[in-house]
């Protein structure tokens, strides 16, 4: 838009925009989603939090080494951040405005996603029949809440990956839905940073605990 | 029929939820439904259904918004101030043997309801309503960012405050006081559904604040005029913006260790249990680093009121501008560093609560620095004693008694004398009633007239503004001296009957600011029927400062034909002293958003879903939640949003004004 901020030919200011074009929009929504994430981000923090205060508190119940397999939660990790990867790429072929191949990119990061949720689902199956469920002491309902919001966020995550993918095959790559997979694309990637820190303070540490 | 089904379907809702062995409650209900009907038949009998669902339950103008999130506020204030009457009512009478009129089970719910109540849907109502309808048209801007997630925001809302008033019929609220501290709070102590009552009904609504605050944030960065740089923005906008960071960053604080506080009721978990490594203190540190922000949530857009309203009827720039911003900006730092003072008693050792007392007395720097900035403004100003100036030297008196209250709080030793006492519910009130409520009612008097197009009647302001100013220290100074005298909160009965006095005394307080309301309801009435001679043609009745009053009031939808540019801090002076013509031609189509009822049904299927999960009626809940999730998604489908106002309307528009302002200058 034209603004007059100076004078015009040294006579009274102009005090109102005279050639205005409409705001485009969606303007503030990249910033917008940023802060939700951020408040979001607060969600977790206070999980952590409580896991910190409380993630010793066993009550003589099992501790992290008698339930943690390492192994699966490296191979759970790695599902996550190959989603992340895959939902990379479904941007940059976005960028290119190749409507197929970003499609078949989301879906594969739909499934690894899905891996990620499964793994995480039998983790947890495992270790309530093995009698630590989130009733048993502080630390596994702090254990329980953490990691379960954060397969929450997953969960939805996927409902809005797939509603995307109807819209974007029903309406194209439009600038609207180029905005909503930026968004989901932080969304997605929020949710795997947040998930190095659960893997590396739940897991990690509660290994050497 | 079976007992399994009946479970299934009802939950543990049954009849004995009904509160029909308490009188109290019973006339209560009679009373509210009578008025709910009378309302009801009113608007079905003038045929306005049709008109308030297109034109107000659906708008997304965020001044229609800001209005009903006013009159929300106002609603709920006279359910608040009710139970704070009958508090008083109890105190004053439950002497010498006499048990008072309150039964325990009902007097803990009414000191409980009392808080969550003023806080969350009087005050926070109020100051985002103010906020919303303001600040748009401050910055020069047609809305806010997003315009749809406001009607949503505000329906949460709503539907926060409407579980927490059902539960005056239908069942009961919590008895734990506001802030449901556990092991009290859990499922063992208070097995019934009160506490889930408190944890949806503000679960429900926070999400509401939450998105609201990210509404405005989004705002005031993005959608300032051009020219009007951060240090060139109204100090209520400022203020607004740290509040709304403030909202951001604290809310889903609130929001994650309720749902702790739930899991721990519904699930069993033990978070804040005493057994199994929980610890209840966690929650007690959780909440309260949600909770001191929150007071400064509501104080700072009170402080913003006050910037404007000094500066306009001194006839003065304000003085201090940028000491001015930068005493809310350290304010809304440190608000994240004192929470501990709320707890010194838990025994954190000296250390920590040496950290807590000082950070605490430093916050008393910058607020001070804007006491400072204020009193310069009027000295040697013009000033007239309108009603907003009124309240807010009111305010300046007031406050600074509760400031320094706060400071004596702070002193950790002290604390230990004065930790729940009735000193502390002293300070509190005398801050949040002479700091945001003073405010608030500034903030009415001043921009009712920019809403409406009228003044508010001054005759019954001033009634209402020496009752409650009078009827304020009346109820609060006797609570100090008691509380020095060690008496603490939320008792019900007393022993000793020489305390019995001053009890009275602050009931007669109580009576007067019942009084105070009441003027200002009539200021409210007298001023609609007297809307005539109380007219403002000229958009600025105040010969203010700053951009909202450039144009009409009430403003058209669009705001301003066209965005203005700003070179000052106090932009409409600006215009004024130059010479500013407002543009006769040239008008063009506006771009706006449509109108929409996805956000009213989605706040109503959360508050079912509230209600289902209260009464443990899982398959309500169940199904709402999908409904949520359904509705949510097929709104995504709707990608036409927006609508043009037509060059044509924008001109009728602006031609009418054109008119009004000519006869106004004639006249």
């Amino acid at each position: 838009m034209t603004v007059a901020t100076v004078s015009t030919q040294g006579s009274e200011p102009v005090f109102h925009v005279l050639d205005e074009h409409a705001h485009p929009e969606g303007a503030s929504t990249m910033l917008g989603f940023w802060i939700y994430l951020m408040s979001d981000c607060l969600i977790f923090a206070m999980l952590f939090a409580t896991y910190g205060v409380l993630g010793g508190n066993y009550a003589a119940g099992p501790a992290p080494k008698d339930l943690f397999d390492l192994k699966l939660v490296a191979l759970n990790t790695t599902m996550l951040l190959l989603s992340s990867i895959t939902y990379g790429f479904a941007m940059l072929t976005m960028e290119k405005s190749r409507i197929g191949a970003t499609q078949a990119w989301l879906a594969i990061t739909g499934l690894f996603g899905l891996a990620f949720l499964g793994i995480e689902l039998t983790e947890f199956a495992h270790m309530i029949h093995e009698g630590a469920t989130p009733q048993r002491s502080a630390f596994l309902s702090s254990f329980f809440t953490l990691v379960g919001t954060h397969g929450l966020h997953v969960t939805f995550g996927l409902v809005w990956l797939v509603t995307l993918m109807v819209q974007t095959a029903r309406f194209g790559l439009t600038e609207a839905n180029r905005r909503r997979l930026m968004c989901l694309s932080m969304f997605w990637h929020f949710l795997d940073v947040v998930w190095i820190g659960v893997f590396t303070f739940v897991y990690l540490l509660g290994m050497l605990r | 029929m079976n007992p399994d089904l009946i479970k299934m379907i009802f939950g543990r809702l049954n009849l004995d939820a009904l509160p029909l062995h308490e009188p109290i409650l019973v006339g209560t209900f009679a009373v509210v439904a009578t008025g709910g009907l009378a309302l009801f038949a009113i608007v079905t009998y003038f045929r306005l259904w049709g008109y308030l669902w297109r034109e107000w339950f659906t708008t997304v103008d965020h001044k229609r918004i800001g209005i009903m999130y006013m009159i929300l506020g106002i609603v709920m204030l006279l359910r608040g101030f009710a139970d704070a009457l009958m508090m008083r009512l109890q105190q004053a009478i439950a002497f010498n043997g006499s048990d008072g009129y309150l039964p325990a089970h009902h007097y803990d719910q009414v000191f409980t309801a009392h808080g969550v109540i003023m806080i969350f849907f009087v005050a926070m109502p109020l100051v985002t309503g103010l906020m919303n309808y303001v600040v748009p048209l401050q910055i020069g801007a047609r809305d806010v960012s997003f315009p749809f997630l406001n009607n949503f925001s505000f329906w949460m809302t709503v539907g926060g405050a409407v579980l927490v008033m059902m539960s005056l019929f239908v069942g009961e609220f919590a008895r734990t006081g506001w802030l449901a501290y556990p092991p009290l709070s859990n499922i063992g102590y208070s097995p019934d559904v009160g506490v889930d009552y408190y944890i949806w009904g503000l679960q429900v609504a926070g999400v509401g604040t939450t998105l609201s605050g990210i509404n405005l944030v989004c705002t005031i960065v993005k959608l300032r005029a051009p020219g009007m740089t951060m240090m060139k923005m109204p100090v209520f906008t400022w203020t607004s913006l740290c509040t709304n960071v403030l909202i951001v960053a604290s809310f889903p604080v609130l929001t994650a260790v309720l749902a702790l506080l739930s899991l721990d009721r519904y699930v069993g978990t033990n978070f804040f249990t005493n057994d199994f490594g929980g610890n209840p203190m966690m929650y007690v540190n959780l909440i309260w680093i949600w909770g001191h922000p929150e007071v400064y949530i509501l104080v700072l857009p009170a402080f913003g009121i006050f910037s404007e309203v000094t500066a306009t009827f001194s006839g003065k720039r304000l003085f201090g501008y940028t000491s001015m911003v930068y005493a809310t900006v350290v304010i809304t730092i440190l608000s994240y560093l004192v929470w501990l003072h709320h707890f010194f008693t838990m025994g954190s050792g000296a250390s920590v609560n040496s950290f807590f007392g000082i950070t605490t007395m430093i916050i008393s720097i910058p607020t001070g620095a804007k006491m400072f900035n204020w009193l310069f403004t009027m000295y040697r100003g013009r000033i007239r004693f309108e009603l907003p100036m009124m309240w807010t030297v009111a305010f300046m008196l007031t406050f600074v008694i509760g400031g320094m209250t706060g400071v004596l709080l702070a002193v950790p030793p002290a604390d230990f004398v004065l930790h729940n006492s009735l000193f502390l519910i002293a300070h509190f009130h005398n801050v949040i009633i002479g700091g945001v409520l003073f405010g608030l009612f500034a903030g009415i008097n001043y921009w009712f007239p920019k809403a409406f197009g009228f003044r508010l009647d001054p005759f019954w302001g001033k009634l209402s503004f020496w009752f409650w100013v009078s009827g304020f220290y009346f109820a609060f100074m006797p609570l100090y001296v008691l509380g020095l005298m060690g008496v603490t909160r939320r008792l019900r009965v007393f022993d000793d009957p020489s305390l019995q006095i001053w009890f009275v005394i602050a009931a007669f307080g109580a009576f007067l600011i019942l009084l105070g309301i009441g003027a200002m309801l009539v200021q409210f009435a007298v001023s609609i029927l007297r809307r005539e001679q109380l007219k403002d043609t000229t958009g600025d009745p105040w010969d203010a400062r700053t951009l909202e009053w450039a144009t009409s009031s009430p403003p058209p939808d669009y705001n301003f034909a066209f965005t203005p540019v700003v070179y000052d801090n106090d932009a409409w002076w600006d215009m004024k002293r130059r010479g500013y013509r407002r543009p006769l031609t040239g008008f063009k189509p506006i771009h706006m958003p449509s109108n929409t009822g996805t956000g009213i049904i989605l706040a109503g299927f959360a508050t079912v879903m509230g209600f289902g999960l209260i009464w443990y009626i899982w398959w309500l809940a169940a199904v709402s939640f999908i409904a949520l999730l359904a509705v949510a998604i097929g709104h995504t489908f709707n990608y036409h949003r927006d609508f043009h106002i037509p060059g044509d309307e924008v001109v009728r528009t602006e031609d009418a004004r054109t008119r009004v302002l000519a006869a106004g200058a004639q006249t």
